[in-house]
């Protein structure tokens, strides 16, 4: 697939970028304001995929950024469980205790794991997704040869 | 003990994700971990049974316990049937997975395959394990969903029709799940299974719970193939990797089809006469429909997953009975032969429809084919696979001395002693049709003259395969004990009793 227009290809870097900044900011308050992981996690993949669409999938080596894309869910998704069973080693010793300190309500550094959780399922959705489009994408280049 | 409960659902998802990263870097990775989780997670099952006895453990996830007898977090709950069902899933997903050792070497992809094995163990662990309604519906849409995807393991024209089809119907199941799920959660305020039933205790509207029932009953009725329902299973079951088919049709309408619905019927929801009658009407037809249906099968597989749905129409059958009988109160032994004799099936089903799928397996390995047409004369060429197969084809039909006898004995006589005089004719009718299919099966593949295949260039299957068909086969025989007394009364007995005295789920889950 080719790209777009020179005027697409010049505007979505820059929304791409901002976008890419509110999904963070999203998975980082998960805990403080509506959202979390999975939210922040689609927008973050959103910007992917907007830059995909605008520069074309000729750009990209579409075999090795599916692997890469797929390792890190892959990789993201471990560490919920491990962080999940690093529970069974403090505290009351229970699966998915949450073991770290709580600090103050509504400050950004609280709640303990879960900002953690949320940061691990962010870049667990945003791989996810993008395998997904990328799967989509490969499909449709060997059904068009 | 108590710690170890959360690792049925942490230990395969863990190797899963390993599987999915390191199984293309590391050659031959997959092979090893793949077993070994299920080994660890049947060595931790068996030891969970043994230790249990007739308690009941509630685990509190994240130690979220109860807040002035509400709970308030996910519980997770073994007791006697969870710890069955758990010994069950895990002995025949490590027999299935050996199994594949051998067999998958025909396809790509192997790693994908070993991770989607682990995932769809993973779900099916947590469904038997949680006792919470919502935790319930998300691990059992890890393990269908994973079960999707190894359906279509083929990527040929049928496999993806298969899977499709497995797909639509399945999404619909899960929807009227969910819609069900909502409603109780509407009308309780809760979702903890043993609390719901704590609240309908004090009073409820029956006209609302019967509709939620007969929800539930269409829901897990589609994933658990009773006969209206079961539209989807022969395509799915018979396209899937061998392996494969003999986990769907031995483990997983178990586990997340049958095990949920007795579960939810007998220690959530108040018995209702309807209920039990619509539940004992509908096991009836899917036995008897579902054997006249696999009769004139000629494709192998297809012919076993129809024999599937007839099987899985005792136990549905026998479950409803039992309802029915501990309804009129006046005839607890029967229902309690009734029930045993559901969960013994249950267990025999696993065993010996797995060892048959394998067996067509091993069939389809040699010869490439699974039109019983084209077989003929393989007891000479396969003696293991010919001894295996006709093990387990005289266990299904209930032949002594194989468990399948024993099992359909006891429903037999549970539905005589109740009065179900219809029921009892009809299980044995049923069971000698079984027996038909199941000599044809036998007589085209194994003791009819070839159908001019070079016989001489067919070889026995490799050591992996054969010696899981000849494990399951010993298993098929040394079942048959749970029909005497003392062993029964510590293997089964657990499970019955926590069926049987249906108020003992939310008091020892709650800690009334």
């Amino acid at each position: 697939m080719e790209g777009m227009s020179t005027i697409v290809k010049r505007v979505t870097p820059l929304l791409a970028g901002l976008i890419f900044l509110y999904g963070i900011y999203i998975i980082l308050h998960g805990h403080l304001t509506p959202g979390g992981g999975f939210a922040g996690g689609a927008i973050i993949a959103g910007a992917f995929i907007l830059l995909i669409l605008a520069f074309g999938s000729s750009a990209l080596n579409l075999k090795k950024e599916v692997a890469g894309s797929s390792n890190t869910e892959s990789i993201a998704l471990l560490m919920v469980v491990v962080l999940a069973l690093m529970a069974l080693l403090f505290g009351t010793k229970v699966f998915f205790f949450n073991y770290l300190p709580k600090g103050e309500p509504g400050e950004l550094l609280s709640a303990g794991v879960i900002p953690l959780y949320n940061i691990f399922i962010g870049i667990e959705v945003a791989g996810a997704i993008l395998t997904i489009f990328l799967a989509l994408v490969i499909f449709k280049e060997e059904s068009s040869k | 003990m108590d710690a170890l409960i959360p690792l049925f659902v942490a230990i395969p998802l863990i190797s899963a994700f390993l599987i999915v990263i390191l199984g293309k870097l590391v050659k031959g990775f997959h092979r090893f971990l793949a077993p070994l989780t299920l080994l660890v997670l049947l060595i931790l099952a068996v030891y969970e049974f043994t230790g249990l006895g007739k308690i009941s453990i509630t685990y509190a996830m994240g130690g979220w316990t109860s807040e002035g007898g509400v709970p308030v977090g996910i519980y997770l709950v073994l007791d006697g049937f969870s710890v069955l069902m758990l010994c069950i899933i895990n002995l025949i997903g490590l027999i299935a997975l050996f199994y594949s050792l051998s067999y998958i070497t025909k396809y790509t992809a192997e790693s994908n395959y070993f991770a989607l094995f682990c995932l769809i163990i993973a779900g099916m662990n947590g469904v038997v394990l949680s006792g919470d309604l919502f935790n319930l519906f998300v691990f059992l849409e890890v393990s269908v969903i994973s079960s999707y995807a190894l359906v279509a393991f083929g990527v040929g024209k049928t496999e993806l029709e298969a899977s499709f089809k497995y797909q639509v119907l399945g999404g619909l199941a899960s929807m009227l799940i969910l819609l069900a799920i909502g409603l109780i959660y509407w009308k309780t305020k809760t979702l903890n299974i043993a609390d719901v039933r704590n609240v309908l205790d004090a009073g409820y509207s029956k006209p609302f719970y019967l509709f939620v029932q007969v929800l539930l009953i269409a829901g897990f009725g589609l994933k658990a193939a009773i006969i209206p329902f079961h539209a989807w299973l022969p395509d799915a079951h018979s396209s899937a990797p061998s392996p494969i088919s003999a986990m769907l049709s031995g483990v997983l309408i178990k586990a997340v089809g049958i095990y949920v619905l007795i579960r939810l019927f007998f220690n959530m929801f108040v018995f209702s006469y309807e209920i039990a009658l619509v539940l004992t009407s509908l096991g009836a037809i899917s036995m008897v429909v579902g054997s006249l249906l696999a009769i004139k099968q000629w494709d192998l597989k297809r012919l076993l997953a129809y024999s599937s749905i007839s099987q899985v129409g005792y136990v549905v059958m026998a479950f409803g009975m039992g309802i029915l009988l501990l309804l009129r109160g006046n005839n607890e032994a029967a229902a309690v032969l009734a029930i045993g004799g559901a969960i013994y099936h249950m267990i025999n089903h696993a065993v010996f429809k797995g060892l048959l799928f394998l067996n067509a397996g091993a069939i389809e390995h040699r010869l490439n084919t699974r039109n019983l047409k084209e077989m003929g004369g393989l007891s000479k060429a396969m003696p293991v696979t010919s001894t295996t197969s006709f093990m387990a084809s005289m266990s299904i039909s209930g032949i002594p001395p194989f468990n399948g006898f024993f099992s359909k004995l006891i429903i037999v006589i549970a539905a005589i002693n109740g009065r179900f005089y219809l029921l009892a004719t009809l299980a044995v009718v049923v069971s000698i049709i079984t027996l038909a299919y199941f000599l044809k099966f036998q007589r085209f593949a194994f003791f009819n003259k070839s159908t001019g295949k070079a016989l001489d260039k067919i070889k026995e299957v490799p050591f992996a395969m054969s010696f899981s068909m000849i494990f399951l086969a010993v298993l098929c025989l040394a079942l048959s004990l749970l029909a005497l007394p003392s062993v029964r009364d510590s293997i089964l007995s657990p499970a019955i009793d926590v069926l049987m005295q249906s108020d003992l789920y939310f008091t020892s889950t709650l800690g009334l």
